[in-house]
């Protein structure tokens, strides 16, 4: 069990409440015992140190921290980690197998989808998520899902290839 | 209360709000819906997402305002989990739903310790993030009274990029029956220091057809309730502005599209 307490070191004092959340975490049945207040991106990075889960603004606006929440696109620097009790959490670790990258990373790969990197985890996320609603999305499609990721390098085009391009092989596939 | 969070985890963030305690309602079952009655009230559960709402073909056949506002609130993974009735809680003068709720002449159902009761929204939202709830309430629910005749009427917001807030928007509902207006409701965002029911400019369309005539005096009174403030999203006179011509672009289309069906 990871025991994670923020800022509070080595072990929270008797006044910090605790709380004990199981969540399946990219399919594996992870349990934690954190403090009520910890952020769920702060769990993933600091407690199970999964540091792809990037947090860049903390205001919810830039959604690097983007994590898929029973499937879902969500924010993980704004939700509560105990919200994830029962549910289940897939981050970027998660995309790939220990011998093949995901269709989405290949195509991030090929289509030069990113440069410094830093929103790509939540980029790949949220494609995730639309790939799997709409497996043959429009450029304005693509561009509309991905409207809650920022990124500061690529002017978005290659981004954007880099989705169609996974869409294409994961139809042909 | 914390139901999607979106706007109350990054104020906790901010340490704009520190409650002694927060209780969690995403475990509370059956809070999820949208729905419609038989004679047309359309109702919003407190953990109905806007991503619900925004794929929603009942809105798209049914509700026109609220069809058109979904998509446009915040951004792609925000409305994943954010509400329709916590953003009317939150009460923010630049929330895109209590104009919305505030133009379809909407209210809130509370329930608490002492039993349930419906509160209409604009006196629900009674400043900058403050609500009328009482300390044993919570909001479980928000409702659209069903219309008298055919619903028509949109939103626009104008916003630097997704996911801001609005430098202006407004939310206009009709209700028309046999061509003539019965009922009218605007609401203005972002131009004051809460949501402003318009009510002067509503209550100059009700009565006959839309005319031009009208629909000037309408987006004048609209643009004289606002009460914007200079800031970095633009100047009063300019979100003054765009009040104006929003006001007479959603009128436009009300004429244009109940031209078309004609």
């Amino acid at each position: 069990m990871t025991s994670y307490f923020e800022e509070i070191s080595p072990a929270a004092p008797d006044t910090v409440p605790l709380r004990r959340v199981t969540l399946t975490l990219n399919g594996q049945q992870r349990v934690a015992e954190i403090e009520p207040r910890l952020l769920l991106a702060h769990l993933l990075r600091s407690g199970f140190k999964l540091t792809g889960t990037h947090t860049g603004c903390d205001t919810t606006n830039c959604g690097a921290c983007t994590v898929l929440f029973d499937g879902q696109p969500v924010k993980s620097c704004t939700m509560l980690a105990v919200q994830a009790d029962g549910h289940d959490v897939l981050t970027v670790e998660g995309l790939a197998t220990s011998s093949e990258l995901h269709p989405i990373q290949e195509g991030f790969k090929d289509a030069h989808g990113l440069q410094c990197g830093f929103c790509t985890p939540g980029m790949m996320l949220t494609a995730k998520a639309l790939l799997e609603q709409n497996p043959n999305p429009t450029e304005d499609e693509v561009r509309w899902a991905l409207s809650g990721n920022l990124c500061r390098c690529t002017g978005y085009q290659n981004i954007v290839k880099a989705v169609l391009w996974a869409a294409d092989k994961m139809t042909k596939e | 209360m914390l139901a999607g969070g979106q706007s109350l985890v990054p104020m906790l963030k901010l340490r704009f709000a520190s409650p002694e305690m927060l209780v969690d309602i995403n475990n509370i079952a059956g809070l999820g819906y949208h729905d419609v009655d038989p004679d047309g009230t359309i109702r919003v559960g407190a953990l109905c997402r806007h991503a619900d709402l925004e794929r929603s073909t009942l809105l798209a056949a049914k509700q026109p305002t609220m069809a058109a506002a979904a998509p446009l609130i915040a951004d792609p993974i925000v409305r994943n989990r954010g509400t329709l009735v916590g953003s009317l809680c939150h009460a923010d003068p630049q929330g895109d739903w209590a104009s919305v709720v505030t133009a379809l002449g909407g209210y809130v159902v509370a329930k608490g310790s002492r039993g349930q009761r419906n509160i209409p929204v604009a006196q629900f939202v009674s400043g900058p993030f403050q609500n009328t709830l009482a300390i044993d309430e919570i909001a479980i629910e928000a409702v659209i009274p069903a219309p008298k005749g055919t619903a028509s009427g949109g939103y626009l917001k104008l916003e630097r990029r997704v996911g801001d807030f609005a430098t202006a928007g407004v939310a206009l509902a009709l209700e028309t029956s046999g061509g003539s207006v019965t009922r009218a409701g605007i609401g203005l965002t972002g131009v004051g220091s809460s949501t402003i029911d318009a009510t002067d400019a509503a209550q100059a369309l009700v009565g006959g057809p839309l005319t031009p005539s009208k629909i000037q005096q309408a987006a004048d009174l609209a643009a004289q309730a606002a009460r914007p403030r200079t800031d970095h999203r633009g100047s009063a006179e300019f979100k003054r502005h765009i009040i104006h011509t929003f006001v007479v672009r959603l009128l436009d289309r009300a004429v244009e599209s109940a031209d078309r069906a004609a």
